[in-house]
């Protein structure tokens, strides 16, 4: 039965790729002015080649809704071009980067989640105490800080004030590491290089935290608020009432319940990790994917920016699916 | 049967008008002292308005013109340091630009793109929102798929990925932001509209035979005003961030426009012999949109406590 539902919400989810796949179609397409003439006229350096190469990639001599059925022909194939400025697939070149954003997105979630969750019990159990304020009080600064700023301010305070931490890359120069792949983290256990684990875990801290505060000021808020919810519950007194230690009343009962809400917040949050990915790799020379589009839109490079989005948003579709799917360990009752 | 006979008096009218602009009064009166007991909300509706004195005065305050290059001066530190000037409070960026100036001229690019994104979306969302709640059918089911679509795309994604093609500019940062911006208020109007809908004063306006555009916008609207402007007021904190971010990522308001984001750029690469650059610019972003934040979050807690659950 659960798996038919999964099948049922994988199912779902199609549609919705497609959807996309078609908007970022119609906004590359839709533009006032034929998109070649636009990147001749923004870059100035486009040769008759990458006119030659853009034109036979998305067919522009056709009508645009047989342009659409290539591209969607192509997106289902997997093809997502090849990008002008490295003269390579962009799914190559897309397969490359991501080792790096993946760490960094996993860096930044690990740090949120096991800041943010005791945050969020401590400070409703504690309703109204010192600890609750402080930490609310900063949680709330974690919301209206923009990411850029705050990686910023760590790295000036860190790296050019006090020297400990290191500004940018995911490794220092003179470590060498053999890439297997392409986590960093991963391939030092592997190879039992100690030194350049080390060095990956320096280089990773500051950017972790820059990605991973905002998300840890909403799920610390929201993590409080379904606890003092459930806290109120006739389920909780009823298990204090029983004569179970505090702690299990806490973590059995309740945490388990506020967990719920929390989760799709979790799931919603994903989607600010990937944006906030792109302006933190940007800040932190960290080169993944973000760091790959952003610089591929300052030299036009449409197949590279059209397939990296694609990724990005491919991955918070199936981010809330994993979301979806967690929903019904934590809660069985839920049907998804 | 006798129609009942609606007087137009005019004096009469004048009475109703009076009556009403007393009741809006005595509701504004009731809501600041709300905000009194709300410290917090208080605060930041302070901060928010000596931004917005800055913002409409800023012409006149500027101690120099906010783009004029002064070589013989760039990169001076902050006036209470060594070797800073009295004329330049916060410092000067490397083409020797008031820091100071930028900073206040800049105040009114940000509150200028966050109320016109922010209004622009819900006009949009409202209006949708609106015919689609209270009619339903086909457009319902057509909006509210492409409102989950467009939810189904990062934010700051979806504004990079629209900058890139579109080209940066202010214009064009207020179509790539309202481009999504409006389904917040979509979803907020139309959840809203469905359960108005059913009470008891929507039946009456029905049954007194008012026309459906005058049941929307007179009746229900109304009702479902305060969730509308506290969900804004949040907003416009959420819209200057990002447009500070794409400002940052070079995609937006483009240097040497004195957008905060792009001035925080600027510095990031004279971190080391010019921390106040970056540091200053940012900090006013930081400092705007708290106050905006805690101040919408005071609107939130006075005007409509149910939003709370959506954080």
């Amino acid at each position: 039965m659960q798996a038919a539902k999964i099948a049922e919400r994988i199912l779902i989810a199609i549609p919705v790729v497609i959807g996309i796949g078609i908007i970022i179609f119609l906004i590359m397409r839709l533009t006032p002015g034929d998109p070649v003439d636009i990147m001749m006229g923004q870059a100035g350096h486009v040769s008759a080649r990458e006119i030659e190469l853009l034109t036979e990639q998305w067919h522009l001599n056709e009508p645009l809704h047989i342009q659409l059925g290539y591209f969607l022909r192509d997106l289902a194939r997997g093809d997502l071009g090849t990008s002008f400025t490295k003269g390579r697939p962009v799914w190559d070149l897309i397969k490359g980067a991501l080792p790096a954003t993946l760490e960094l997105a996993l860096g930044a979630a690990i740090f949120a989640l096991l800041l943010a969750i005791p945050i969020g019990v401590i400070s409703a159990v504690k309703q109204n105490s010192f600890i609750d304020r402080a930490s609310m009080t900063v949680a709330f600064f974690g919301i209206c800080m923009p990411v850029f700023y705050l990686g910023i301010i760590l790295m000036l305070v860190f790296s050019v004030k006090m020297g400990v931490l290191p500004t940018y890359g995911r490794i220092s120069y003179e470590v060498m590491l053999h890439k297997v792949t392409g986590f960093y983290m991963l391939d030092s256990i592997i190879t039992g290089n100690w030194a350049a684990l080390g060095s990956t875990l320096k280089h990773l801290i500051l950017p972790s935290i820059t990605l991973g505060f905002p998300m840890a000021a909403i799920v610390a808020r929201v993590m409080r608020s379904s606890m003092l919810e459930v806290l109120r519950n006739d389920y909780v007194v009823m298990a204090r009432a029983k004569g179970l230690r505090e702690f299990s009343v806490i973590v059995k009962h309740a945490m388990r319940n506020a967990m719920i809400p929390t989760v799709t917040v979790i799931g919603l949050e994903i989607g600010m990790l990937l944006g906030g990915n792109m302006i933190v790799e940007t800040v932190f020379s960290w080169p993944g994917l973000g760091r790959l589009v952003v610089n591929s839109i300052f030299v036009r490079d449409y197949p590279l920016v059209q397939g990296v989005v694609m990724v990005y948003a491919f991955t918070f579709v199936a981010a809330n699916l994993v979301v979806d799917i967690l929903y019904t360990y934590i809660n069985p009752k839920i049907s998804i | 049967m006798s129609q009942v006979q609606v007087s137009t008096d005019k004096t009469v009218l004048r009475e109703y008008y009076l009556l009403r602009l007393r009741l809006a009064g005595i509701n504004f009166l009731q809501f600041i002292n709300k905000l009194r007991r709300h410290p917090a909300g208080m605060t930041g509706l302070i901060v928010l308005l000596f931004f917005v004195f800055i913002a409409v005065a800023d012409p006149l305050i500027v101690p120099h013109n906010p783009k004029e290059v002064h070589l013989e001066d760039k990169l001076l530190p902050p006036a209470w340091m060594e070797g800073g000037k009295s004329e330049y409070l916060l410092g000067t960026d490397q083409l020797g630009m008031d820091l100071f100036s930028r900073i206040i001229a800049g105040t009114r690019i940000s509150l200028l793109i966050g109320v016109l994104t922010v209004g622009i979306s819900i006009m949009i969302g409202t209006t949708l929102g609106m015919l689609s709640g209270y009619y339903r059918g086909t457009l319902d089911n057509i909006l509210a798929r492409f409102a989950d679509l467009l939810l189904s795309f990062p934010w700051l994604i979806f504004a990079i990925f629209t900058m890139a093609v579109i080209g940066p500019g202010f214009g064009n940062l207020v179509f790539a932001l309202t481009f999504k911006g409006w389904v917040g208020f979509f979803r907020l109007v139309r959840g809203e509209v469905l359960s108005e809908k059913t009470k008891e004063y929507v039946e009456a306006a029905r049954a007194l035979g008012q026309s459906h555009f005058k049941i929307m916008f007179q009746e229900i609207l109304p009702n479902i005003m305060n969730s509308i402007i506290v969900l804004g007021t949040l907003r416009i904190g959420f819209m200057i961030i990002m447009e500070a971010s794409l400002s940052f990522l070079g995609l937006g308001i483009q240097y040497p426009e004195p957008a905060w984001g792009s001035m925080v750029n600027v510095g990031r690469n004279y971190l080391l012999n010019a921390w106040w650059i970056s540091t200053f610019s940012g900090l006013a972003i930081l400092l705007l949109v708290l106050a905006i934040n805690m101040f919408g979050e005071g609107l939130r807690d006075i005007l409509d406590p149910r939003l709370r659950r959506i954080e």
